[in-house]
């Protein structure tokens, strides 16, 4: 995913240089800012580890090999801010001191890891994570797809700038001047190896790594962490208190649906069609187009297959409409959550098994 | 996991892993040795250095004619040779992963670049425009790392830093550059030592899933040790009176010689442009 010199054209080099500038800048300021001396080393050595975890050859399932970038651990221990510079860093120094990615292609390389890589990695944790304890196994899931979903987003925007060149610069004859392939083989060619390969390297290495810091110091996994709850205090009722309440509200208002007139296009019963007055209503509400003069054979028969045991949210053991609402609202919210409770659970047993899996790996 | 898995899965991965260590560490000193002797680049000022030999990395990279890109590439090696830097040297660390990577990468281009056919091999068709391709490819890829072997090569890494202030760099992120650099090593060598105390404990074949559990656990323990280290150079830099701004000692002085190399390096770089360009 390091894009040597020569590959990609020099505009192109510009253009993806000036589109890193500004998240550079971003993330200088937030560093003086912060004005915590502190992060001018912590910065320094995460470099110095994402540099030298590029190196750890992981074998992978299949008997294959890959290695991580780090993009994913570096964004979930420090933020993404501070890794974006960290990445840049050690990427510069690859490339000075290793020739592994190109100077004039540096800007694409750290827009490419450095900044879609740590935005990424930190948005797929955070959304993933969400408030749990740090002690929670959906961490370490959150991390492992992170650093996945992160190394790929990072691997797509490489394909891409790659698979422009030959559409852009190209000589007379028609030989391309820089990188030769287009999109329909960099795009298939990079995401190929990515998601299969080096996406893994990265999802064991992030994941490993957010277990073995749960278990040897959790203090560090807090920077990426901004309200995560106390594992010792029941989640249920705290986190869940406004949503329970606003679906009571909700249940409550469910009889506004009466003052709304007519019926919805489409939901017409099978008695419509051979009600006159319903037939006028249908194709008034269909720009004037007169329904079948008969009831749709498919539709007569279907249709007395099931009956609702609250036709139109109207139980038959209730006169009062309004009550018919909100007990249907009741019924249905009821089902729902005994569905999602019993969805929970196996996500639950699924995720216990694939963190025991993930914290056996370390 | 089966015998056979395993043996796929690498036999001798912690080998490969301190091997690949050991030559990260060893490529690292002996440019530090180069940069020390004395030759043509060593004499130079770094700030002409890095202005020459990246002008000509541009001129390179801009160029659309093969011919200007060779021409790039021998005078690359003849300053290299002028610098003691051994050719055999630029061969294994620039030139030959250079045709691996490079090379088998832009080796299908030869046949899928549509164009006029030059040879055909096994019904495929083998295009003038295809070779082309590849050549510029391999060859303006050549002469960047190359050229930033020669700056690295020829220059101390202090002298680097010292010069990229001198192009507005944020001192910040020279500082930074300065210190990730020397913990590289550090934490090269830890690595190192860890892979190596480990493979004197293994007996017998490990499997993918135990090789998987061992670089994991060796990854966490050396970012963990990063951090806490982080925290003792924090307090070490503290004790010296670091107060959070940075300042660096800056005393460059450009004498004839160093007047005359820039404006070779600019006439060169000129031509070439207008060579490669035109």
């Amino acid at each position: 995913m390091h894009i040597p010199d020569g590959y990609l054209s020099p505009s192109t080099c510009v253009v993806m240089t000036v589109s890193a500038a500004p998240f550079w800048i971003v993330a200088i300021r937030k560093l003086r800012n912060a004005l915590n001396a502190r992060m001018v080393p912590l910065i320094s050595l995460v470099s110095a580890f994402c540099f030298v975890v590029m190196m750890f050859n992981l074998p992978l399932p299949g008997g294959t090999t890959g290695h991580a970038v780090g993009m994913g651990i570096a964004a979930i221990m420090l933020g993404p801010w501070v890794a974006i510079i960290a990445i840049s860093i050690a990427l510069l120094l690859q490339a000075l001191l290793f020739g592994d990615g190109g100077i004039t292609a540096y800007g694409a390389n750290c827009f490419n890891m450095a900044i879609v890589g740590s935005l990424a990695a930190y948005a797929t944790y955070r959304l993933i994570s969400w408030k749990e304890s740090l002690e929670s196994p959906r961490r370490i899931i959150a991390a492992a797809l992170a650093g996945y979903v992160a190394i790929n987003l990072s691997a797509l925007c490489a394909a891409v700038e790659l698979g422009i060149q030959p559409a852009l610069f190209h000589d007379a004859s028609g030989s391309p001047l820089f990188a030769p392939y287009p999109l329909s083989i960099s795009v298939p060619a990079m995401l190929a190896g990515h998601l299969s390969f080096a996406g893994v390297a990265e999802l064991i290495i992030s994941g490993g790594l957010v277990a073995y810091f749960q278990r040897a110091d959790i203090s560090l996994l807090q920077v990426s962490a901004p309200g995560a709850r106390d594992a010792s205090l029941p989640t249920s009722s705290i986190a869940l208190r406004p949503l329970w309440i606003g679906l009571a509200v909700l249940m409550l208002l469910t009889p506004l649906g009466l003052l709304a007139v007519g019926e919805a296009w489409g939901e017409w019963d099978a008695q419509a069609f051979s009600n006159p007055e319903a037939r006028q209503t249908i194709a008034a509400a269909s720009g004037h187009v007169q329904p079948p003069a008969r009831i749709p054979e498919g539709l007569e028969k279907l249709s007395a297959i099931w009956t609702a045991p609250f036709p139109d949210y109207a139980p038959t053991f209730l006169k009062s409409k309004n009550l018919g609402y909100i007990l249907s609202a009741m019924f249905g919210g009821g089902i729902l959550i005994a569905i999602g409770l019993v969805i929970s659970r196996f996500l639950n047993l699924a995720e216990r098994g694939l963190t025991a899996s993930a914290r056996d790996s370390i | 996991m089966t015998r056979k898995s395993a043996n796929k899965s690498g036999p001798g991965f912690l080998e490969r892993t301190v091997y690949g260590i050991s030559r990260a560490i060893d490529y690292a000193e002996v440019s530090e040795d180069h940069s020390n002797s004395n030759g043509l680049l060593q004499a130079l000022d770094p700030r002409v250095k890095m202005f020459g030999l990246f002008s000509w990395l541009l001129v390179a990279v801009c160029s659309k004619r093969i011919a200007i890109t060779l021409v790039l590439l021998a005078v690359g090696v003849f300053l290299g040779v002028l610098s003691r830097i051994p050719i055999r040297r630029m061969f294994f660390h620039a030139w030959l992963p250079t045709l691996l990577f490079t090379g088998i990468m832009a080796l299908p281009a030869l046949f899928l670049t549509p164009g006029i056919p030059l040879i055909e091999m096994g019904g495929f068709h083998l295009t003038v425009q295809g070779s082309a391709t590849v050549l510029r490819l391999v060859t303006r890829t050549g002469v960047a790392v190359t050229l930033c072997m020669l700056l690295v090569s020829t220059t101390s890494w202090p002298r680097i830093l010292a010069a990229l202030r001198y192009f507005h760099i944020p001192s910040e992120i020279v500082v930074m550059l300065g210190m990730s650099q020397r913990y590289i090593h550090l934490l090269l060598r830890l690595a190192k030592e860890q892979f190596e105390a480990r493979r004197c404990r293994v007996v017998g074949q490990l499997s993918g899933r135990e090789h998987r559990k061992i670089a994991t656990a060796s990854a966490g323990v050396l970012l963990h040790h990063s951090l806490d280290l982080s925290g003792e150079v924090f307090l070490a830099m503290q004790s010296r009176g670091f107060r959070g701004r940075v300042r660096t000692v800056d005393e460059f002085r450009m004498g004839r010689m160093d007047w005359i190399a820039a404006s070779i390096f600019a006439l060169i770089a000129g031509l070439s442009f207008y060579g490669g360009w035109s």
